[in-house]
């Protein structure tokens, strides 16, 4: 398995080189180059030219990648011209937030995304099954950032239960029942795209593998249905939709912009979007690079637990 | 994203437009429900300019948020004191104009690279490929705020990173597909007859993988719709004075707790929109999806379904019979044809007996086995007609948990392929202990240690570590021995096995045959053995049963039979046997097929391929005729059958 796990991670090579030039790109590409990406879009024609000077940006662009590369290296992703300070100690600030949330919502979805698969296709053509799967449309085609709105109306505003922002109380809060409490509509709002996605995928796959030999001979030794369902063909369908669930995690952290937004959480989306409007583009380019990365990190672990569940993918 | 499409399979240019199509869509009461929903939307967005609505850009701060419903403006106004019923026509104009022509980019491009990349191949492929990949690592959303950060925010930079982050899913499926055609036969005829490459692509394969395009830009266009409008929403896509149904719902927000309703009717909007083409996206992949079409995705249920429409009278209980099916019918029913697999199977097994099932594919011999404990698949299966009888007890009519009990306890059974009738995420170990404990209460400890027995009981060396093994990990034959050593872990009394060495190398078909026959002599169990095989019939069979077409036309003991066929049928089944294990050769020696089982002739089945076959063998059903132990359902039989 360790071995295993080596080869994996020298496989993200690769990936994480293609993932730093395309994140690279962008300051590249932007009109003004990295000058402008340094000093904002307010900065005068001259004091752009002068640093453009200074940075040598009159070499190739091979040659300020490495140079760039070799920052990152070393921790240095640039200053913010807006706050005032190194992107790389703004977005490690708020990344736990993205995390918690972002986490948590992974971590439902998963659950409540399993569950209702199982269950449509264990009760196919069925009215659960029809009642889940047209739920299940409903979440897929339901804006979340809107449906952020309904619920801050609904369990805010209407019905006060739970606080409409933040992330903590702003004065005096912080405890852990504190930020439970600030983490349920957002986190909720932000799975429910998921969930819906994960339920399908598991349904299809549990219909599939329903069909295998193997379940027949499970039901032929005897075994309960509930066992051949919840044992044989739920560890099957599981070693499919695993990986399919690493993918859906890109759902939840894009998402995570406007359910960061929506909420007022102090996470990485929401100062994405702050910085997009100011055109801090080193800030931007932080931000998605950090969740870039741990996106590639969820999909690797994800590909490690199909393989823990699967022995004839070890070798 | 749910695009797993490219499992879709294309065929030749021309099929594409089936017969029955719409018709299947239109059956779709939802998908239908959807497409009226969106047309309806579609229009009235399109009407927009002609229809009698305020000017939705004209400010009136003297009527500020305005409930719905005030006369002069049925949806109220904003913070502006804009007509909303207005803005939202043309919002839903904007979202649905973007929303749509991303999907058409996206297509465009998408489709393109994964049509070169799947044709061309060699290292165009894998370039393009890893490209597609390295986009694909992004989560979307993300990829598409980096493209507006770097164009800066407005209505045309959010399409145009909507609709490259969506090029990926376009290219791999598209790409996918178009590799399965690249090297059809059509192509390579195409080819050959001097068309240039870019003509072979765009005339014989694109038509092809249209239909994998259209599924796939069905499956996103409500995705580019919402992230558009996200994108809006955030402040990040279209900019004042124009709207689009994100920027409304933008805006909405700040008035969430004064004026609700400003967010309220654009986010129904949206939910409309995208609900709807979801709908329709999902009635048409359920149309162009060949293996919804078949149902090929239906649960079998635990059980046969039993639709006895007569039931034949309780046999009186015979001593000395293990099982007994009576007069047994099971059908497949799919769509409008009804198959009857097995038409009415009388037999009997004795006890300690081994019983030869014989046919050839198709014959119903394994639908027969799979019926005795309620494995045929339902749906499509059912059994219509018959009973099991066991132990004065008819299976048909015993409760789930009784039948279960049955199942592996009472009566086990062997499968023809182990490698996909043993669980490949379970260790061999496991998956015996797991049949001892749904029988007996042992611990797990216990049970894994009769496993272990069990596996040395059937000569699998070293057993104590092969336990620990997953099926993939053994040969074929020691895999065929983990399944023995599972149908004799509750000591059965009766043991079904079906087609148990077809799918082992020959030499070791013989070892694994022997094997089968010195463990059910020594534990003193009923073998009914299916098999397309007489060698297999003559080397541990005490009694053979022919069938042909879901019934029985011969019976009798194995030496009697084999050596004075009386139905032309077993004749000529047992004139091709010669060559040990190869199924090919002898399945050609009868000329012919057997008939269909959906459309069976009056008369004898067998009529058509018999050399014998005479005026009167067509007319009516012909009785299975016994005499002393041999039974023969023919007119004409080649042998007195009466000692
Ligand atoms: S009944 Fe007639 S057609 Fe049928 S097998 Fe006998 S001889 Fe041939």
């Amino acid at each position: 398995m360790g071995a295993y796990i080596l080869k994996r991670l020298l496989a993200l090579i690769p990936i994480l080189i293609g993932l730093t030039i395309i994140v690279f790109l962008m300051i590249a590409l932007i009109p003004g180059g990295t000058a402008v990406a340094i000093l904002g879009p307010l900065a005068s024609a001259e004091s752009v030219a002068k640093l453009n000077a200074e940075l040598g940006l009159d070499q190739p662009l091979p040659q300020q990648y490495l140079h760039w590369l070799g920052n990152l290296l070393h921790g240095d992703l640039g200053r913010s011209y807006s706050l005032k300070r190194p992107v790389v100690d703004e977005i490690f600030e708020r990344f736990s937030a993205t995390a918690i949330l972002a986490g948590t919502s992974l971590v439902l979805c998963s659950i409540f995304g399993l569950l209702a698969g199982i269950v449509s296709a264990v009760r196919q053509f069925g009215w659960t099954d029809r009642i889940v799967t047209f739920v299940v449309l409903i979440g897929i085609s339901t804006p979340s950032f809107w449906l952020g709105l309904l619920l801050i109306m609904l369990f805010a505003v209407a019905w006060p239960i739970f606080p409409p922002s933040g992330m903590y109380l702003a004065y005096g809060g912080g405890g852990i029942l504190d930020l439970l409490n600030h983490l349920v509509l957002p986190a909720v709002t932000l799975a429910v795209v998921a969930t819906g996605v994960i339920a399908r995928l598991t349904r299809t796959a549990m219909l599939e593998v329903l069909r295998q030999d193997y379940i027949r001979t499970a039901r032929a030794k005897g075994l309960t249905e509930g066992r051949v369902i919840y044992r044989h063909a739920f560890k099957s369908a599981l070693v499919t939709v695993i990986p399919l669930i690493g993918v859906q995690a890109g759902l939840v952290i894009g998402g995570a912009v406007y359910i960061e937004t929506v909420f007022q959480w102090p996470g990485i989306g929401r100062m994405l979007v702050g910085a997009i409007s100011t055109r801090d583009i080193l800030l931007v380019q932080g931000g998605v690079l950090l969740l870039a990365v741990t996106y590639v990190l969820i999909n690797l672990i994800a590909d490690i637990i199909q393989t823990l569940l699967d022995p004839r993918l070890k070798s | 994203m749910t695009a797993a499409t490219g499992t879709a399979t294309a065929k030749p240019a021309g099929a594409s437009a089936r017969p029955g199509t719409f018709r299947l869509f239109a059956n779709n009461r939802l998908a239908a429900l959807g497409l009226a929903v969106l047309a309806a939307i579609v229009i009235l967005a399109l009407l927009a300019p002609v229809l009698p609505l305020d000017d939705p850009a004209v400010t009136d701060p003297a009527n500020r948020l305005l409930p719905p419903g005030t006369a002069g403006h049925i949806l109220g106004t904003d913070h502006l004191g804009r007509d909303i019923l207005s803005r939202l026509f043309w919002g839903t104009r904007v979202s649905l104009a973007v929303g749509f022509s991303a999907t058409l980019i996206a297509a465009f491009f998408g489709s393109l690279i994964g049509l070169v990349a799947g044709y061309v191949g060699g290292r165009t492929d894998s370039i393009l490929m890893r490209s597609i990949d390295m986009l694909m690592a992004f989560p979307y959303i993300l990829l598409a705020l980096g493209i507006v950060a770097v164009l800066g925010p407005g209505l045309l930079n959010a399409l145009y990173a909507i609709a490259v982050v969506n090029i990926p899913f376009f290219a791999r499926n598209i790409r996918g597909v178009t590799r399965g055609l690249a090297h059809r036969e059509f192509v390579d005829a195409a080819r050959l007859s001097g068309k240039s490459h870019a003509g072979v692509l765009f005339t014989e394969v694109t038509p092809n993988v249209l239909p994998v395009i259209v599924i796939t830009m069905s499956s996103t266009v409500g995705w580019m719709i919402l992230e558009t409008a996200g994108l809006s929403f955030l402040g990040l896509g279209v900019q004042p004075p124009q709207a689009d149904l994100g920027s409304m719902l933008g805006e909405g927000r700040k008035l969430l707790f004064n004026a609700p309703f400003v967010s309220i009717i654009p986010g129904v909007t949206i939910f409309a929109i995208v609900m709807s083409i979801n709908l329709v996206g999902d009635g048409i992949r359920d149309v162009l999806d060949p293996r919804l079409r078949s149902g090929a995705l239906a649960r079998p249920s635990a059980r046969t379904r039993v639709d006895r429409r007569e039931a034949p009278p309780m046999p009186s209980e015979s001593s000395g019979t293990a099982l007994d099916l009576v007069d047994l019918k099971t059908e497949f029913r799919v769509g409008s044809s009804v198959y009857r697999a097995v038409g009415g199977v009388s037999l009997d097994l004795k006890d300690k007996e081994c019983l030869g099932l014989v046919g050839e594919s198709g014959s119903g011999k394994s639908v027969t086995a799979m019926s005795v404990l309620g494995l045929v698949a339902t749906p499509p299966g059912a059994i219509v007609g018959g009973r099991v009888m066991v132990d004065g007890e008819d299976l048909l009519e015993v409760s789930d948990e009784a039948l279960r009990r049955l199942r592996g306890g009472r009566i086990s059974m062997i499968f023809q392929d182990p490698l996909s009738t043993l669980h490949p995420l379970f260790t061999v170990g496991d998956q015996i202990a797991e049949a001892i404990r749904s029988h007996h209460p042992v611990g797990h400890a216990e049970a894994w240690k009769r496993a272990v027995d069990l596996l040395e009981l059937v000569r699998i060396p070293n057993a104590r570590q092969r336990a620990g093994s997953y099926p993939h990990e053994l040969s074929g034959g020691m895999r065929q021995r983990v399944c023995i050593a599972m149908a004799l872990a509750n000591d059965s009394g009766i043991m079904i096995a079906d087609e148990p060495t077809t799918a082992l190398d020959v030499t070791v078909q013989a070892q694994v045959l022997r094997l089968l026959d010195d463990l059910r002599k020594e534990k003193g169990a009923a073998v009914l053995f299916i098999t397309h095989d007489f060698g297999v019939v003559s080397e541990i069979c005490d009694r053979v049963a022919v069938m042909y077409a879901g019934r029985i036309v011969e019976l009798g003991t194995t030496e009697d039979v084999l050596s004075r066929p009386a139905h032309p049928y077993t004749r000529k089944l047992i004139d091709c046997v010669p060559i040990l294990g190869d199924p090919e050769r002898r399945l050609d020696a009868i000329d012919g097929l057997p008939p269909s089982v959906a459309r069976l002739p009056p008369g004898c089945a067998f009529a058509d391929r018999c050399p014998q076959v005479r005026e009167d063998c067509r007319s009516g059903d012909i009785a299975l005729t016994a005499t002393g132990g041999r039974s023969v359902r023919c007119l004409y039989p080649l042998v007195e059958t009466v000692e």
